[in-house]
């Protein structure tokens, strides 16, 4: 069994008026220390699926395992605990906390989610920061720091909790085209020096070739499956 | 429990302005009860004390009954000499007692031997009555003042009837009176001082010496009308009292006809309803601070949630939880509170010693008061623990729908 296993998600958001189904019957299967893309166009699906495999909403139907855990059994609270542990996010607009340096957004999840003792945060924060190359830049705040320095401060932020998978939902969206290949070569090195599973979804074709996996979706469905490279071992 | 302090800190930080308004909003309701509070309890105080201390005393014991027929001085309720005698004892042993005065109080006629008017009198031991009341003096305006002003076979007499008598120091005039077998007396008496009223029922009452008060209404021994007290300090007048009245009660042979009663200045005075309404309006003050805070805080804590919904969609998806969420809010407004009551705190301080050195003075009554307000730590304590506490309270409901949101909703807000 995979990291993540899919079986015929369907996920179906209904209001007053209509009914949108979002995800119709997707299932797959992902291995630990993938480097996969989701890709379509929008309202294809990428973003629903991120968020039923962040244990951000819950599907329709389907089952979901992610770890090796049933994620649709967990509460509130326990799926909390559960993104707080296992699952790292990076996010489109960085979404950085605006009254925390660039040392203390990374320590935050260590701070306010791990509960870790300051001593061996602190070791962690500047090793994730070193990572990412923003040790420099520890003590600025996100309104000093270039788009692609937040991002970096975001991949450090998602890393720091040593999790099992980093979910990226268009992590290059707002990023010039050269940004946006140093930033996916970034997540790529991330996979490559710490195992850990990465799984984003873009429509930026220019930056589509460096997934090694790539799923495509359309109106729900999962139409493709793309294997570039071999995956990391 | 630091990080989280300095989140919100910085979070107050990051909206200066908004933070700024909503902290001198609260620390301008917590000046104003402060200035409000020791203000009018230094009112009160003064008030109390002129009460007290110019002819009422601290608390008055009378034989049962006395009280109730006080309008017409019956001298068939003064406490006999042995009833006097036990109050006395008592009055020696009791802790907290500094003084009390024996009086004989009784209706007459006044007569300047051209006319004539009546006159409450009270018939006093001068060394005792001084003693008791030491605000007496203060109401002598012309003529002796101290104890000599009520020496055998003077007068000290109220400036309502010095006035409309054209009565001076000096002058020689009669007090006649019925004794409670019927038969009239009468003595004469020179004036030695001119007695201002208080304020409360004393316009016409004037002194003389408890002796004088004994031969005018042939008492062949002393009997005593009322005895006032004066304590070491008024706070403990009701502890005391119960004290005195529960010995006075252990020492009656029948338990059941106890003959005296013991009555509080607050019992006696009408200014004791000014005071409760002092006191009323000092707690509605207090319950507009509550508003004032409530509502200022409760605004500012909504807008707070409503900007960051993002933030707490972030914070919410990397794993925080919901107790985090609700803790990070509650600080912020805690906060919020505890820089308003400081700086209240300080201001409504600040403003209070100013006034002390200010020397408001204004007339009450007859007299020239000299208010001198100050506020107890206790008050400036309770103020500010009520603001932070109503301010944590004020914060609970945007605490709770910021832990209550879903991460999916709140990040994909715009």
């Amino acid at each position: 069994m995979g990291l993540i296993t899919a079986s015929n998600l369907v996920k179906i958001y209904q209001t007053e008026a209509i009914e949108v189904r979002a995800l119709q019957g997707v299932s797959f299967d992902i291995e630990a220390g993938a480097f996969l893309a989701f890709i379509g166009p929008s309202g294809s699906g990428k973003t629903t699926l991120l968020n039923l495999i962040g244990c951000l909403d819950k599907p329709t139907s389907g089952d979901l395992q992610v770890g090796g855990m049933d994620v649709l059994k967990l509460g509130r609270r326990q799926a909390a605990e559960f993104r707080g542990q296992n699952i790292g996010f990076i996010f489109q607009s960085f979404n950085l906390l605006a009254v925390l340096t660039a040392f203390e957004n990374v320590e935050y999840p260590l701070v306010m989610v791990q509960e870790l003792r300051p001593a061996e945060r602190h070791d962690r924060v500047l090793k994730a920061l070193k990572a990412v190359g923003m040790l420099e830049q520890k003590n600025q705040m996100p309104d000093q720091l270039s788009g692609g320095q937040k991002q970096r401060v975001a991949i450090a932020r998602a890393l720091v909790t040593q999790p099992k998978l980093v979910l990226a939902d268009e992590p290059t969206a707002n990023l010039d085209h050269e940004t946006a290949y140093m930033i996916l070569r970034l997540m790529k090195q991330m996979r490559d020096n710490f195992g850990i599973t990465f799984i984003f979804s873009t429509h930026d074709t220019r930056i589509i070739g460096e997934a090694e996996l790539i799923y495509t979706l359309e109106d729900g469905r999962l139409v493709q499956h793309e294997e570039r490279r071999a995956a990391h071992v | 429990m630091f990080n989280l302090a300095k989140i919100a800190v910085r979070n107050l930080r990051r909206y200066r302005r908004r933070s700024l308004l909503t902290i001198s909003l609260i620390a301008f309701g917590v000046v104003f009860v402060l200035v409000f509070v020791a203000v009018s309890s230094s009112f009160k105080d003064l008030m109390i004390r002129q009460i007290t201390d110019s002819y009422l005393g601290d608390l008055q014991i009378h034989r049962r009954g006395y009280v109730a027929s006080i309008e017409t001085l019956p001298l068939n309720l003064n406490l006999n000499l042995k009833q006097a005698a036990t109050v006395k004892k008592i009055l020696d042993e009791t802790a907290g007692v500094t003084g009390y005065s024996e009086r004989i109080k009784f209706g007459g006629m006044f007569s300047n031997f051209a006319e004539t008017t009546n006159i409450r009198i009270n018939g006093v031991y001068p060394d005792k009555e001084f003693a008791t009341c030491p605000e007496l003096i203060t109401r002598i305006t012309q003529g002796e003042k101290g104890p000599n002003a009520l020496q055998k076979g003077k007068i000290l007499v109220p400036v309502l009837l010095a006035r409309g008598f054209g009565v001076k120091v000096g002058d020689t005039v009669v007090v006649i009176a019925t004794n409670k077998d019927g038969s009239v007396n009468g003595k004469t008496l020179a004036v030695s001082g001119i007695l201002e009223s208080a304020t409360g029922p004393g316009g016409r009452d004037g002194y003389i010496h408890i002796e004088d008060a004994m031969e005018i209404l042939r008492m062949p021994q002393k009997e005593v009308s009322e005895v006032a007290v004066n304590l070491k300090t008024i706070d403990q007048v009701d502890e005391i009292a119960a004290s005195v009245e529960a010995r006075l009660t252990a020492a009656a042979s029948d338990p059941q006809k106890v003959p005296f009663q013991v009555h509080t200045w607050s019992l006696l005075s009408p200014f004791a309803n000014i005071a409760k309404m002092i006191d009323v309006m000092t707690f509605f003050i207090k319950v507009m601070l509550i508003a004032i805070v409530l509502i200022s805080i409760l605004n500012v804590m909504i807008m707070a949630v409503y900007e960051r919904i993002r933030e707490i969609g972030t914070i919410a998806a990397i794993g925080t939880l919901p107790r985090r969420i609700l803790s990070l809010f509650l600080v912020e407004g805690f906060f919020l509170g505890v820089f308003g009551a400081g700086v209240g705190a300080f201001c409504g301080v600040g403003i209070v010693l100013i006034l002390n050195l200010w020397n408001v003075a204004f007339r009450f009554g007859q007299q020239d008061l000299l208010l001198a307000p100050t506020i107890a730590a206790s008050e400036v304590l309770i103020a500010c623990l009520m603001v932070i506490v109503v301010s944590i309270l004020a914060s609970l409901q945007p605490a709770y729908k910021a832990s209550r949101m879903e991460p999916i909703e709140a990040l994909g807000h715009i």
